[in-house]
């Protein structure tokens, strides 16, 4: 016959303190654990919906980042001659050279830190359908015009429209504000590539070359013809989803990894935390069990009924934890990433396995922590622990 | 000396309780430690600066170079003792994954700027010698297994192409905080490379690195470097050493707050299981108290006993945590990459702060029992049966 839950219910409202401190050490347990892997997620999403599937971004195969890779303009037209570029109307290969470097900005937390600059040609926003400006207009072509994405307009200081930024020697008039869908180019801040070029020195060449497929399955084609090409062995093409990906890589990994150290030792904390209150309700509850046990509940009852005390105290804890974690998505982070070595604006994002996870992980916590004393009070003698006071 | 004997005793009476109760403080103390030193590595960099050495870079960002003839101009001014200079290579080592800095320098000065950097005589004079020779840190020379002689590849991709670079000399950091995992090699073997290949970029330095003879002129050195590039394409800025670092580690300052933020977030969870411990102790107690009342012991023997016990099990977890933070942080260690994290190591006040966190959660955690016993009358506390 099995102990009724109430029972279980009432030992809670007995030990209210003891019973609210577990739950509170699982819930904070809980609550840093989901939050680690949100954040990870977060930055993974952000550099995913940076990459189309169907885009292939070609960089030097020894750069780590945009900013590290050069193409010459001879090996950049070598390209455009490859087949699988998808073409534009007027038969104009549907492709942008782009120019990536780093500028130093103010933080509005104070301090500098480095912004994403990308010359682009008109055909960047053919590629990218996700970027558009909400505020003030596009740059001019052959003007000294940036715009901003959304991210950097709220990071850094002095990134309003009709602001100026000065880099190159020149004074850079901020026209628009752009939205990229909460993507990486949100961190950027975009302008005319040639003009860029021209102000940085780089006339000598692009940083990587991104441009759509005719057919989305043609990459592995594509990418046949273009290693068979030996002007261009130095370089390598990428769907530009799987590269933006790998650049989140680093940062991903690292936060994981310091991630789950720290909830692994957090979760011994808890779990110890566990059973210490499970130890000290079976010592407690002696003579209780006793009077079960005489009252005819089998041992394997008196088992379940504590597994079950633990179970539940763990499950509660995770779900407020989760539910405080939860709130966390109202909040984004905006730091520098390793590989690009500038500035990314990520959120905090809930996944329903991050979700699974950690309830799964608060359940692990109550079963480690109540098993040995449930298996303690499952195996009382009847008589030692009625006479026990 | 009797309440001493008394607290011991308590403290032992529920072994198994005070055991998880201590294992689980010194994994949390443990934890702590750690933590702290992943961010105490990203500050590490602050104490190998220098406070006689400036950093010259490009106004806009490191990124872009400066021209060479710069030096000469920096060198005139006055309390400027050496002036070296520095490019970033970037590149790859066999796998992307093999990150180290790679630099070219100017030979007949680094070493003079950075005496941190301790090479033999002997090699110093090879590696000014040998136009394709390098320097490599003596961490990575352990960690990638280089020796004299070796020939390292090297896959540009700022200076694009294969080079080869052999190794002619292997430097041994001075201080703890020296960066032991850097590759130097002639500046003017990629300047030779690129008046061939890529002309428009022939000719340009990284940064330059100024030893002043007074750090007290610092900043008045710093302006005079600035003044006469001001409104030129390649205009600079000048900061120390120091200042210069820190702005690479304000970049890092959202993920060092959160990392800090989780760090007294483990001491939360210390407290919640030493204060479940005390208080659970202490309740079950509450029948012997009330007797030691009856007897005639006071309040204050009664906060003695029960502070005593918080004390004895803190300062054990707090032992145990700090001993085990030295084989985990050895073992992350040995498993992160050296280049990422030079500085990995602990610090003296990271224990400190460790160990008198898990003391004054001690404390506290007897707060709420103390009170509770204090205040249960005798007669309501012999009647409590748990």
């Amino acid at each position: 016959m099995k102990i009724p839950l109430k029972y279980t219910l009432r030992n809670f409202k007995s030990r209210r303190l003891t019973t609210a401190i577990t739950v509170a050490g699982i819930a904070l347990v809980v609550f840093v654990f989901a939050a680690v892997l949100m954040l990870a997620h977060g930055i993974q999403k952000t550099l995913v919906a940076t990459g189309m599937p169907d885009n292939v971004i070609v960089a030097r195969k020894s750069a780590n980042g945009e900013i590290s890779s050069i193409i010459v303009r001879s090996d950049y037209n070598v390209m455009l001659t490859l087949p699988y570029i998808a073409k534009q109307a007027d038969g104009k290969p549907l492709a942008s050279g782009e120019t990536v470097v780093i500028i130093n900005l103010a933080k509005n937390t104070g301090g500098l830190s480095n912004v994403t600059v990308r010359g682009v040609a008109p055909e960047a926003f053919l590629l990218r359908p996700q970027v558009h400006v909400v505020e003030g207009r596009m740059f001019k072509a052959g003007a000294r015009e940036v715009i901003v994405g959304s991210a950097t307009a709220k990071n850094f200081a002095e990134t309003n429209i009709g602001s100026t930024v000065t880099f190159g020697g020149n004074q850079w008039t901020i026209v628009g504000k752009f939205d990229a869908g909460g993507s990486g180019f949100d961190s950027e801040m975009w302008g005319d590539n040639d003009q860029l070029q021209d102000a940085f020195n780089r006339q000598g060449g692009y940083s990587t070359m991104t441009f759509k497929l005719d057919q989305p399955e043609a990459f592995n084609a594509f990418k046949a013809a273009f290693d068979a090409e030996p002007r261009l062995q130095q370089f390598e093409p990428k769907i530009e989803k799987k590269f933006f990906e790998e650049q989140s890589e680093a940062m991903a990994s690292f936060i994981r990894i310091l991630g789950i150290f720290i909830t692994v030792v957090f979760s011994f904390g808890a779990t110890i935390g566990a059973m210490i209150t499970m130890y000290a309700a079976v010592a407690n509850r002696t003579v209780e069990v006793g009077t079960l046990r005489a009252l005819g509940f089998k041992r394997r009852s008196v088992l379940s009924a504590f597994l079950i005390e633990s179970l539940s105290l763990a499950l509660i804890g995770g779900v407020i934890g989760l539910f405080l974690a939860s709130f966390l998505q109202f909040f984004s982070i905006s730091t520098l990433n390793y590989q690009s070595f500038s500035e990314l604006q990520f959120s905090f994002a809930l996944s329903p396995s991050i979700v699974f996870t950690s309830l799964f992980f608060s359940l692990f916590m109550g079963f480690a922590g109540g098993f040995l004393p449930a298996v303690r009070a499952a195996r009382l003698n009847i008589v030692n622990a009625l006479r026990s006071a | 000396m009797r309440v001493l004997k008394l607290i011991f005793k308590n403290a032992l009476r529920h072994k198994l309780r005070t055991s998880l109760t201590v294992l689980g403080m010194a994994i949390a103390v443990m934890a702590f430690g750690v933590l702290r030193t992943v961010v105490d590595m990203y500050y590490e960099g602050l104490e190998a600066t220098a406070a006689n050495r400036l950093i010259t870079r490009q106004s806009v960002s490191f990124i872009f170079p400066l021209p060479y003839s710069y030096r000469d101009k920096i060198a005139k001014i006055p309390g400027v003792e050496t002036v070296s200079f520095a490019n970033w290579f970037g590149g790859t080592y066999k796998d992307k994954n093999n990150f180290f800095a790679r630099m070219g320098v100017d030979p007949e000065t680094i070493f003079e700027v950075y005496p941190e950097y301790l090479i033999s005589a002997k090699e110093l004079a090879t590696f000014k010698q040998e136009r394709n020779s390098c320097v490599v840190g003596s961490t990575i020379a352990k960690q990638y297994g280089f020796k004299i002689g070796d020939i390292i590849p090297i896959d540009g991709d700022i200076y694009p192409g294969k080079w080869e670079f052999v190794v002619r000399g292997i430097y041994k950091p001075r201080d703890k905080s020296t960066d032991g995992t850097q590759m130097f090699f002639h500046w003017s073997a990629i300047d030779e490379r690129m008046k061939v290949d890529m002309p428009g970029r022939a000719g340009n330095v990284g940064w330059y690195i100024i030893k002043i003879k007074d750090p007290a002129q610092a900043a008045a050195i710093s302006e005079q470097v600035d003044a006469p590039f001001k409104n030129s394409s390649n205009s600079t800025k000048t900061e120390t050493e120091r200042a210069f670092t820190q702005g690479f580690i304000s970049g890092f300052s959202s993920l060092l707050n959160a990392m800090n933020a989780v760090s007294y977030i483990i001491i939360g969870i210390i407290m919640l299981v030493l204060g479940n411990t005390m208080i659970m102790s202490a309740r079950e107690r509450t029948n012997e108290y009330a007797i030691l009342k009856t007897l005639g012991f006071s309040g204050g023997h009664l906060f003695g006993l029960i502070f005593g016990e918080s004390l004895f099990i803190s300062a054990l977890g707090a032992c145990a945590g700090v001993l085990l933070t030295y084989p985990i942080v050895a073992g992350i260690e040995a498993v992160v990459p050296k280049g990422f994290f030079p500085y990995f190591f602990i610090t003296p006040s990271t224990l400190i702060i460790a160990a008198s966190a898990a003391l004054l959660i001690g404390v506290a955690a007897s707060i709420f029992p103390i009170q509770r016993a204090l205040r249960t009358k005798i007669v309501d506390g012999l009647r409590f049966a748990g």
